[in-house]
């Protein structure tokens, strides 16, 4: 607050009309270029501290942020010793990379693949834990309700190369489920490596892992609701489907619209791990999406600039996603995830 | 009694109202099977790949593979594991990057947000905004590998600890708590003349153990779990994290790579020794997880709350 008064204070002393007071204002000036250097000496140990993380965000997060631009050569890492080298010395072609990009047919598929898995996670994996929580609120006994807690955030824990390990150990070709099944003469199931029902496979994963999880902010959300609504619509007659459908869900209401523009901005990523670890198993058809396609067609074959135009368009259209949802809310009247205020 | 109702601020009793109907059975039995399905779901499988590991090539052989009743233990799997080879190999260098990457990462991140928790400091905002925006916008995969390799970065443990090295969302977390520090100390401490190092160090940190504690147990958790950039950065087997090992080994179907010289020449590919695997990898989860589980919620809701 303070810094932005300071700034505030300094545009007027430079836009100050000559005909203005003069005793003020040379003073004025005065005091702050005597106070930014005063406030460098005072502050430098807190500039100094900040420096590290700047450095590491700098050269890990801006830099890659700009070398976007790269999608608009034809890079060739072979141009020089280095990437920078390379990238200077590479040809600039303009939208040719988009081009190339929207004409490639493996890119619509993992398009598609993306998402038809958004659009399916949406309806059977986002109401789930919304369902636990409620569950788990309702649960009398508070010890009871610490034990389940425990157990189901556990898998938040777990790299997606140990969820997909412990799927295979269960229900793989060698797994306990295809092991028990031909004990009793029948013909396994094919799960781990089947295409058709892969959607269904990376949803059972992905609510295995975050099921749990994805419950803490919607058990915070009910704890705020308040206790005597309950009582009184009980009062006046309402069942516990009434209670829920009246107060709950609307108590509920701002967080699940919050996460929704969440889920849809994030819509073109669903979880890459998971799904480059399972793509030999089930084949390319049935498992690329837009991310694990930006690993195979660029880094995996050297087509940089390829990758990066399919990584830029991907994160223009996140935006684009995020910024249509948060409108959407606000028309209904949501707070949304940010709002001009 | 009384004491886990203080316990559980969620609801805050443990008794059903009066006006509350009571449940049907039908109500309370389908909640019941939801409820049990969900931990036997994750408890059961930990179980049955525990018991595979520690179960002997005959009883593995009986079973037919998976293990779901012991009968007796047997540590062989283990043994042959430890004698030496890649899952020995890999294990000391994802326990190399955990250590000295949880370091770094907290170090950079402790530092920050007490740089950042001033609003009177120099250049506040803009900082602020500058370690805020990547909470919002990811670094693309493309330029970063270019980038990580351009540093000369490639085959060292450097790529895995450095790009991960400053989480966002752990700076608010820090950063929130050290705000919550009285100013009065902050105050009293400059008046006695000690600097702002001096002041983190003696005064902020001191009160901070939990929160720090809890940060680190996640960049832990995040180091050890490291796949894909080990995917991206590591080409040299014998620089294989054990995320990698575990992959190659359970879901490409490979024996883990060996380099010549060492003991393990080629592993009996047992379902035993791959359960092994799968538990070392998911050990130190499990170890440290009741230290985080208390705090975790804490951090969720001021990542969702700032996010």
């Amino acid at each position: 607050m303070t810094a932005r008064n300071a700034t505030v204070a300094a545009g007027s002393d430079r836009t100050r009309p000559d005909g203005s007071p003069p005793p003020p204002v040379p003073r004025r000036r005065n005091r702050r270029r005597q106070s930014l250097r005063s406030r460098l000496r005072r502050d430098w140990q807190l500039l100094a501290m900040v420096a590290p993380g700047f450095v590491i965000l700098l050269v890990f997060s801006y830099v890659p942020i700009l070398g976007n631009v790269i999608a608009f050569q034809d890079y060739n890492p072979y141009l020089g010793d280095n990437p920078l080298q390379a990238f200077l010395n590479s040809n600039w072609i303009g939208f040719g990379q988009f081009q190339l990009l929207f004409e490639d047919p493996a890119f619509w598929d993992a398009f598609r693949n993306t998402l038809a898995i958004t659009a399916f996670q949406l309806v059977f994996f986002f109401p789930l834990p919304i369902v636990l929580a409620i569950m788990l609120h309702n649960l009398l006994s508070s010890r009871l309700r610490g034990v389940i807690q425990t157990v189901v955030y556990l898998p938040h824990f777990f790299s997606w190369v140990l969820v997909v390990s412990f799927f295979v150990a269960m229900l793989g070709g060698a797994g306990l489920l295809a092991q028990t099944m031909r004990e009793a003469g029948l013909q396994p199931w094919n799960i781990m490596t089947n295409p058709d029902t892969f959607i269904i496979l990376v949803t059972v994963e992905a609510v295995w892992k975050d099921i749990g999880w994805g419950t803490i902010v919607f058990l915070a959300a009910l704890s705020t609701i308040d206790q005597s609504l309950y009582e009184a619509a009980a009062a006046d007659g309402a069942g516990r489907w009434r209670r829920l459908w009246h107060i709950t869900l609307p108590g509920l209401r701002p967080v699940i619209v919050l996460l929704l523009i969440l889920r849809l901005g994030d819509a073109l990523s669903v979880g890459f791990e998971q799904f480059l670890l399972q793509r030999n198993a089930v084949g390319r058809q049935a498992s690329e999406v837009l991310d694990t396609f930006v690993y195979h067609f660029s880094i995996a074959t050297g087509n940089y600039g390829y990758g990066a135009a399919a990584g830029l368009f991907k994160a223009a259209v996140g935006l684009c996603l995020i910024l249509a949802a948060n409108r959407v809310a606000h028309m209904l009247g949501e707070r949304g995830v940010y709002s001009k205020s | 009694m009384t004491g886990t109702v203080v316990q559980n601020p969620v609801r805050g009793r443990d008794r059903r109202p009066v006006w509350e109907e009571r449940p049907t059975r039908a109500g309370q039995g389908l909640k019941a099977v939801v409820l049990a399905l969900l931990v036997l779901g994750v408890l059961f499988p930990l179980w049955v790949i525990l018991v595979t590991s520690l179960s002997s090539r005959e009883t593995i052989a009986e079973a037919g593979g998976m293990v779901v009743i012991p009968r007796g233990i047997d540590t062989s799997a283990y043994e042959t594991i430890f004698a030496g080879g890649a899952v020995t190999r890999a294990l000391w260098i994802s326990t190399l990057v955990t250590v000295i990457g949880t370091a770094v990462a907290l170090t950079v991140t402790v530092l920050a947000a007490y740089g950042l928790s001033q609003p009177r400091s120099l250049g506040y905002r803009w900082l602020l905004a500058y370690f805020l925006l990547p909470f919002l916008i990811y670094p693309p995969l493309v330029p970063k590998y270019l980038v990580v390799t351009g540093l000369g970065l490639k085959d060292t443990i450097w790529a895995l600890i450095l790009p991960p090295a400053i989480s966002v969302f752990n700076l608010v977390v820090v950063r929130g708590f050290f705000q919550g520090v009285p100013q009065e100390l902050l105050d009293s401490a400059r008046i006695d003349g000690a600097s702002d190092f001096r002041t983190l160090a003696r005064i902020v940190l001191p009160l901070s153990r939990a929160v720090v504690a809890v940060v680190g147990l996640f960049y832990a958790v995040s180091y050890w779990n490291v796949w894909f950039d080990a995917l991206l950065f590591i080409d040299r087997n014998d620089m294989y994290p054990i995320q990698r090992v575990l992959q190659s080994y359970l879901l490409a179907g490979q024996a883990p790579h060996t380099s010549g010289g060492t003991a393990g020449v080629t592993m009996p590919p047992t379902e035993s020794i791959k359960m092994a695997v799968v538990i070392l990898t998911v050990a130190p989860i499990v170890a440290v997880y009741p230290f985080i589980q208390r705090h975790f919620i804490k951090g969720v809701l001021i990542g969702a709350v700032k996010g």
